[in-house]
């Protein structure tokens, strides 16, 4: 103590203030520490306190993920559960292209691994084209269970590849049904805005596929269901790690049809190699019973899209597969008419059935001769054996008599020349000729030498074979008139509900009995003892038709038609319609078959195979033959 | 207490400050808590966390007993064989993420920039300390050149964040030590003006890191994600938390990297704003303890190294939880004494072990 006050040494009291420096500068420092912790604190304060909210919507969002849970589409089986469309679970193996770094050398990869087939390929990139690049995009399916481990085993060299099992649409019946049934096909986005525009995408969150022709597209609000959603909580690399919440899809409704899928084979197969159209119906509901365009394609082809080499091959072939013959197909009825025609004298009163016109084998009008097949003409021919023998001669002058005009309005009562209303798309209206039809298309008079080969089901004229179908069933249902349907019921598979289709008679024709049981007697004398007895020769029933033959050439005055000299498509077509039983009829069919001559001989023997079976349960043995 | 048993606990505890020592018990305990959420409950991670823990405090103890003046003895070396192993590095680095900062010697591999995290305080304490009756605006310049070799070698490897955070340390000795205000506002606005030329030398990814920072929804999937998530995590948290072992940014795995920098993260979700209160209470509480020991230290040299210790370990903790609550840019900081990894507890528990030194030794000094 003594010591420091004598000496008071500069050294002590440097230091002393070199201490208090100090200490202030920690001050300094401490202030800082609590600004800075502070600054923290109010941050922590808004992000957990004033953007709480924020942050756990977004924490949640993180956390739970909404999926989709496809419904199964319903199924189509045939009136005796015969299954024409179905669904069976296969793995996929998909890429998400978004994800993948070189798609190429991916793929190039994977076929290393699974068979890739360059159709595969084909198929990949178009629809790579037409998708968004997040999607998930097939690029083999139907992967066996070898593949699919061989896979698993590589997986970690494929990122934005996976293997997902999935269920898959088949057609087991294949082309037999492919007008008919039409297929499904991933969603385009032309159907995206349609779904959107009726307020039903979320419903399809979760599907890939969409019904595109036929029933499939038809009843597609009916198949494809109503779809479910699973909330999961997920993790950040987005696998779900338990279900928090779970709405269970509801599957789509199955369709039972009218149609005989056996039947249905029989017919497509009594073509043989020919192509052609048959529509078979019950006349009294209008079911259809089978419904037959050939030839067909594979419908399944088109499911995961179809390649563009296996599309063009369809697209480009001569026989035109893509075409649904039954009911976008028109042809001249040919003489398969004449029935029609006798029964429009009869309800004009033009006629009475046993007025007889001498058939000198041709019929002028206007300086042009009109020529019936038979050369030295039928001799006396009354309405009966006008229809049995089929005579043009007396159709030229009926035709003649009664004018296109009250024709056309006759013909529009069984429906020629409007669309049936069957219950698949692609119908077309056919030509039902008229003076206002002429004038709207070609802005021409009609001319009454036009009216005279319309008597014999030729000129203008031009049907579906589905709308001679539904004719033919009119008539054979007496004049009561069904709109020919295809499916029968809907069947909700939870409630086990039907829905009918069309259960009741579209309308009465308002024709006479005594009237039509004149036609109906001539068709059986056709089948009995005219120009369809050969084909229905022996028939543990008795049955009713009309032979046809309509042009695909015009012939030159005084020329005759030699089938073997004129080139294959320029042949004639063949038709034949038919109903049977006669006095209860169960079926009432027409059939074309394509450029093969005369409908008594190429089409009546596939009415004959067709109505055997139907009946009789008769399979044939061999496809309907010119003998 | 048998005698032997209290000359034991004497031996054991005459160096130890009782005060630090609970404080850094206390969040290593809240960090066990928080690793057993962010490890979903694996004990595993838990436990080699524990014997992390138990070697610091070993450590710790051990620099406890360590007089201040061995210390001072040491730091030129260090100092010394901490630059040379950085050029070594700089010549010899092994590469890991786009990174020259390992060095391969004999058996194993080493981070001398870790080092360089107590020998540069070390070596500008001991400096200062040298220089304590003349100290000239001269020293200081020397002083920052010091600083600055091994800072520039550390931020070419390049190593932004432990670059910063010794350049921190550094800074620290410099202000205590008495740079004059003068010179501190002069540099503050040289400083300023640089700024766009500190830019223009920046690596494109420290660049993004700051741009991400900025707005880090510009790159959500990239650079962004981490601050993206991190912050939903805190902000999710709320007042009180989502619970213990409840949190789900952590358990579903949006957090990247939650057992170690981003840990604060998961703290906050599951213990919410209370819980962050607690946290930084109880930092402030160990910097406090801290502070005091640095203000009653008996040599420059003392205080100086404390001082740098104590806000080198409140410059980590804020760093870590700026990055996490997104308002600063991602640099590899360990939140201190919670984080998981064992070099960062053991280096850590040093400098509390050389606080606890100085405490402790004060009063042999003066006698």
């Amino acid at each position: 103590m003594s010591e420091l006050s004598i000496n008071p040494g500069i050294e002590i009291r440097d230091s002393d203030r070199e201490l208090q420096r100090f200490r202030g500068r920690l001050i300094v420092l401490g202030i800082f520490v609590l600004t800075l912790f502070s600054l923290l604190f109010l941050r922590f304060f808004y992000l957990q306190v004033v953007q709480h909210g924020h942050y756990s919507t977004l924490a949640e969002a993180n956390r739970i993920s909404v999926l989709p849970i496809a419904p199964h589409r319903g199924i189509i089986v045939d009136r005796n559960g015969v299954m024409l469309a179905h669904n069976y679970s296969a793995y996929t193996l998909e890429i998400t292209p978004s994800k993948v770094q070189d798609l190429e050398a991916t793929i190039d990869d994977l076929a290393t691994i699974v068979e890739i087939a360059p159709r595969d390929r084909r198929r990949f990139k178009k629809l790579l084209e037409e998708s968004k690049r997040f999607e998930s995009l097939p690029i083999r399916n139907r992967l066996s269970d070898e593949e699919i481990a061989r896979f698993a085993v590589h997986r970690y060299r494929f990122p934005g590849v996976e293997a997902k099992a999935r269920l898959f649409r088949q057609y087991p019946q294949g082309e037999m049904f492919s007008h008919l049934v039409g297929h499904i096909g991933r969603i385009n986005r032309r159907e995206v805005e349609q779904l959107e525009k009726d307020g039903r995408l979320t419903n399809y969150r979760g599907s890939d596929y969409i019904g595109k022709t036929g029933l499939e597209q038809r009843y597609e609000k009916f198949l494809h269901g109503t779809t479910g959603v699973e909330e999961v909580e997920v993790d950040s690399g987005g696998r779900a790690v338990r279900t928090l919440s779970r709405t269970p899809p509801i599957s789509g409704s199955n369709l039972v049809l009218n149609l005989d899928a056996r039947l249905q084979e029989v017919a497509y197969r009594a073509f043989g190699d020919r192509r052609g159209a048959l529509v078979a119906i019950d006349p009294a509901t209008g079911g259809v019973l089978a419904f037959v365009s050939k030839p067909g394609f594979d419908p399944n082809l088109f499911v995961d899209g179809i390649d563009p080499q296996s599309w063009s091959e369809l697209n480009g072939s001569p026989d035109k597969p893509l075409l649904n013959r039954a009911a976008a197909g028109t042809y001249p009825p040919g003489s398969t008419f004449k029935p029609f025609m006798a029964l429009a004298a009869l309800f004009y009163g033009k006629r009475t059935p046993q007025q007889a016109i001498s058939d000198p084998g041709y019929f002028m009008f206007g300086g042009h001769r009109f020529r019936d097949d038979k050369v030295d003409g039928h001799g006396m021919v009354d309405m009966y054996k006008s229809i049995v023998v089929s005579c043009d001669t007396y159709y030229y002058v009926l035709a003649n008599d009664l004018g296109i005009d009250p024709i056309a309005r006759f013909m529009a009562l069984f429906g020629f020349g409007s669309r049936t209303g069957i219950d698949i798309g692609g119908e077309v209206t056919g030509t039902l000729p008229s003076t206002d039809w002429k004038l709207r298309r070609y802005k021409q008079k009609w001319y009454a030498g036009e009216t005279i080969s319309v008597g014999i089901g030729q000129g203008y004229n031009s049907y579906t074979p589905l709308q001679l179908a539904s004719a033919v069933a009119t008539l054979a249902n007496d004049g009561v008139m069904y709109r020919p349907h295809i499916v029968n019921y809907i069947e909700d598979i939870r409630t086990r509900d039907k829905t009918l289709i069309e259960p009741k008679p579209l309308r009465e024709l308002g024709i006479k009995p005594e009237h039509i049981k004149v036609i109906k007697d001539a068709l059986i004398g056709v089948n009995k003892e005219g120009t369809g007895a050969r084909a229905f020769a022996d028939t543990p029933y008795v049955s009713a038709g009309k032979t046809g033959t309509a042009q695909v050439i015009a012939i030159k005055q005084g020329e005759k038609y030699v089938e073997s000299r004129v080139a294959e498509q320029h042949r004639d077509h063949a038709l034949f319609i038919a109903y049977a039983p006669a006095d209860k009829p169960t079926i009432a069919l027409a059939v074309i078959a394509e450029n093969s001559g005369f409908g008594a001989r190429a089409a009546a023997p596939i009415a004959r195979q067709v109505i055997d079976y139907h009946l009789l349960g008769k399979l044939p043995k061999q496809p309907a033959g010119d003998d | 207490m048998p005698p032997v048993l209290r000359r034991l606990w004497r031996f054991l505890t005459m160096h130890i400050d009782g005060i630090l020592l609970s404080a850094v018990l206390l969040l290593m305990f809240t960090g066990l808590l928080v690793l057993l959420s962010a490890s979903n409950g694996s004990y595993m991670r838990v436990s080699g966390q524990l014997m992390n823990m138990l070697v610091a405090l070993g450590v710790m103890w051990v620099f406890a007993n360590i007089p201040p003046h061995y210390l001072m003895r040491l730091a030129l070396p260090l100092f010394v064989l901490g630059c040379s192993l950085l050029i070594g590095v700089a010549l010899f680095g092994e590469i890991a993420n786009g990174a020259r900062r390992w060095l391969h010697i004999g058996v194993t591999r080493i981070q001398p920039s870790e080092l360089m995290k107590i020998a540069v305080p070390l070596m500008l304490a001991w400096y200062f300390n040298r220089n304590e009756a003349s100290l000239k605006l001269r020293n200081y310049v020397l002083a920052a050149l010091m600083l600055a070799f091994p800072v520039a070698l550390i931020a070419r490897q390049p190593d932004l964040g432990t670059a910063l955070l010794i350049t921190a340390s550094g800074c620290y000795v410099i202000f205590l030590a008495g740079l004059s205000w003068r010179v501190i506002a002069t540099l503050a606005v040289v400083g300023l003006g640089s700024l766009p030329f500190l830019w223009s030398a920046l690596h494109d990814y420290q660049r993004q890191r700051i741009l991400t920072l900025l707005d880090p929804t510009g790159d959500p999937l990239g650079t962004g994600y981490h601050t993206i998530q991190s912050t939903i995590a805190v902000g999710s948290g709320g007042l009180l938390g989502k619970g213990w072992m409840n949190g789900t940014q952590t358990h579903l795995d949006f957090i990247p990297e939650r057992t170690t920098d981003f840990v604060f993260a998961v703290y906050a979700e599951e213990f919410g704003l209370l819980g962050n209160a607690v946290l930084l209470m109880l930092f402030l509480f160990l910097i406090a303890r801290a502070m005091i020991i640095t203000a009653n230290a008996p040599t420059l040299f003392a205080r100086l190294l404390a001082g740098a210790i104590t806000l080198t370990f409140f410059t980590y903790a804020f760093v870590n939880m700026g990055m996490v609550a997104g308002i600063l840019p991602v640099v590899g900081v360990p939140l201190p004494l919670i984080s998981y990894g064992g070099t960062s507890l053991v280096s850590i528990c040093l400098g509390f072990g050389i606080l606890m030194s100085i405490n402790t030794h004060k009063k042999l000094v003066q006698t």
